[in-house]
């Protein structure tokens, strides 16, 4: 029972970054419509920023973040301007398709760059309280990784903050609702997207970084989290970042609960079981609006 | 003030506009009627910057908008309510309104309009809390017609505001049409309640087919045996 409850609470703790990871690539499939299959590289970019900060100039991971973030923001404004910017001038189906493309090919482009500049070397940090660990109740709970979820959770509240209240957050929940009636109001539309965008990566960023407090990265984890997003993406709906936040957590709930219960290897099955379930019974997911 | 010459559109093969010339003074209601697929809509999004024009010239206040974005057309003072309304549904009443006066022309007077259209609309500002998805059809349609004026327009162009409206409600937002008129804001109103629009138009143009083929002041494209005949329906001429 022990081992099953403290296997859980590593779940929780890695289900914040599922989360986080998920609310950028939300942000940007429910503005731009626009699938960015390489947002799980624009994590490992942030990562890796993260860890050469670290390892080059000794800043915590946690500082790195207000670098970090800015840095992959501007990527993703780079990005934008010289990719997506094409794809979001179709209508919506023809988006999807389009942006999937476009986003593998950035995929593997990301990804064979790291390998050439990074080696393809598993990379992680070691700080001072990379080791500390907390007892509750007989539980151990590792401090870097409940900072981690905290800062997750923050950030999702501060991004959640300026679209609820910023001139420029309403604008881009307009545009993300009906890009005409906005554009009737005087929204420069593509502003909108190009905003949205360079949040999505700037939170893709900030995943990156909170990665490498926990846990170890490689060129070859991109795909790995761009697929627990788009699993908590499909779980938890658009249109809630905190309802994505909560589906990252059930996601790392269950998936510990699997591995516990199957064995490690099947860790990777239920999310995919999820994905499949959620589609059949519920496809607008459990927190999103049909 | 709005000048539209010789306009052609099309969607993919499929003609829309085949050479529509009209023009809008300042002040003036204009009322734009037509059966269904005349290319009534069309020509509206065209103005608007929604649709391309394959040829042909919209101008406002001498200038060609051709070369302007669709999203500067509000800072000059044009304001379009779509069809259909397009509100933003999960969004608030208020939070619909406020979202009208985006440009920073319309923002430096924001609250002000806000506290004229409570009064004009007293209904929305008792739900200006709720969900603009939650609202009636007429309540909805308020909503749209708020979040247009809130653009500071001087022409507002109105997309069938009547549809799926009780007559009793496009009765009273056709009184603030009239209003909103006499405030000095030009209205080009596109309808197919035609009678209502001819009543309050002080010139009207008639769409067939993506062609002008009538046009006068309302209340003579009203008593046009043809007119009557073709949108009030063959009683029409025997009144």
């Amino acid at each position: 029972m022990r081992a099953l409850l403290q296997q859980l609470i590593l779940g929780l703790l890695l289900g914040g970054l599922y989360g986080l990871a998920a609310a950028g690539l939300s942000l940007v499939f429910g503005v731009l419509k626009v699938l960015n299959v390489a947002h799980g590289e624009l994590i490992m970019v942030g990562g890796y920023a993260a860890f050469w900060l670290f390892t080059l100039l000794g800043l915590d991971p946690f500082l790195a973040l207000v670098l970090v973030i800015p840095l992959t923001a501007a990527l993703g404004l780079g990005l934008y301007g010289s990719l997506f910017s094409f794809v979001v001038r179709f209508d919506e189906e023809t988006r999807i398709k389009n942006s999937l493309l476009v986003g593998f090919g950035l995929a593997l482009t990301l990804h064979a760059l790291a390998v050439r500049v990074f080696t393809a070397d598993e990379r992680s940090v070691t700080t001072e309280y990379g080791g500390q660990t907390f007892a509750l109740g007989g539980l151990v709970v590792p401090v870097g990784r409940l900072l981690s979820l905290g800062v997750a959770l923050g950030l999702i509240g501060l991004t959640h903050l300026y679209l609820a209240r910023a001139r420029w957050g309403q604008a881009i929940r307009a545009t993300a609702e009906d890009w005409e009636a906005a554009l009737l109001q005087g929204i420069d539309v593509r502003r909108a997207y190009m905003a949205a965008f360079a949040i999505g990566t700037g939170l893709a960023g900030a995943a990156g970084s909170l990665v490498i407090v926990g846990y170890s990265i490689s060129p070859a984890i991109g795909l790995e989290w761009t697929l627990k997003a788009l699993i908590v993406v499909v779980l938890a709906g658009l249109g809630s970042l905190f309802g994505t936040f909560v589906g990252g957590l059930v996601l790392g709930i269950a998936e510990a609960a699997s591995a516990m219960a199957f064995g490690g290897p099947y860790r990777e099955v239920v999310g995919l079981l999820i994905f499949f379930c959620v589609l059949l019974a519920r496809p607008q997911g459990l927190f999103g609006r049909s | 003030m709005l000048e539209v010459r010789d306009l052609h559109a099309a969607y993919g093969e499929l003609r829309a506009l085949s050479g529509v010339s009209l023009r809008v003074a300042p002040g003036e209601i204009v009322a734009l009627v037509g059966s269904n697929g005349a290319g009534k809509t069309t020509l509206l999004r065209c103005i608007a910057g929604l649709v391309p024009a394959r040829a042909g010239l919209v101008r406002w206040d001498g200038e060609d908008l051709a070369a302007v974005r669709a999203h500067r057309l509000v800072e000059r003072g044009i304001a379009m309510v779509p069809e259909g309304r397009r509100l933003f549904g999960r969004m608030t009443v208020e939070e619909n309104l406020r979202l009208g006066a985006f440009t920073p022309r319309a923002r430096a007077e924001r609250e002000a309009t806000l506290g004229r259209i409570y009064e004009t609309f007293p209904r929305l500002s008792e739900r200006r809390r709720q969900f603009a998805g939650s609202l009636s059809g007429g309540e909805q349609q308020m909503v749209a017609i708020g979040r247009a004026l809130m653009t500071r327009p001087r022409l507002l162009m109105l997309d069938e505001p009547s549809l799926g409206l009780a007559p009793r409600v496009v009765e009273s937002i056709f009184r603030v049409f009239a209003d909103i008129n006499r405030g000095g804001v030009a209205i080009f109103l596109v309808e197919q309640n035609v009678r209502a629009a001819l009543a309050l138009a002080h010139r009207a143009y008639v769409l067939e087919h993506g062609r002008i083929v009538g046009e006068g002041r309302g209340a003579d494209v009203l008593a046009d045996p043809q007119v009557r005949q073709a949108y009030l329906g063959p009683l029409a001429i025997a009144r």
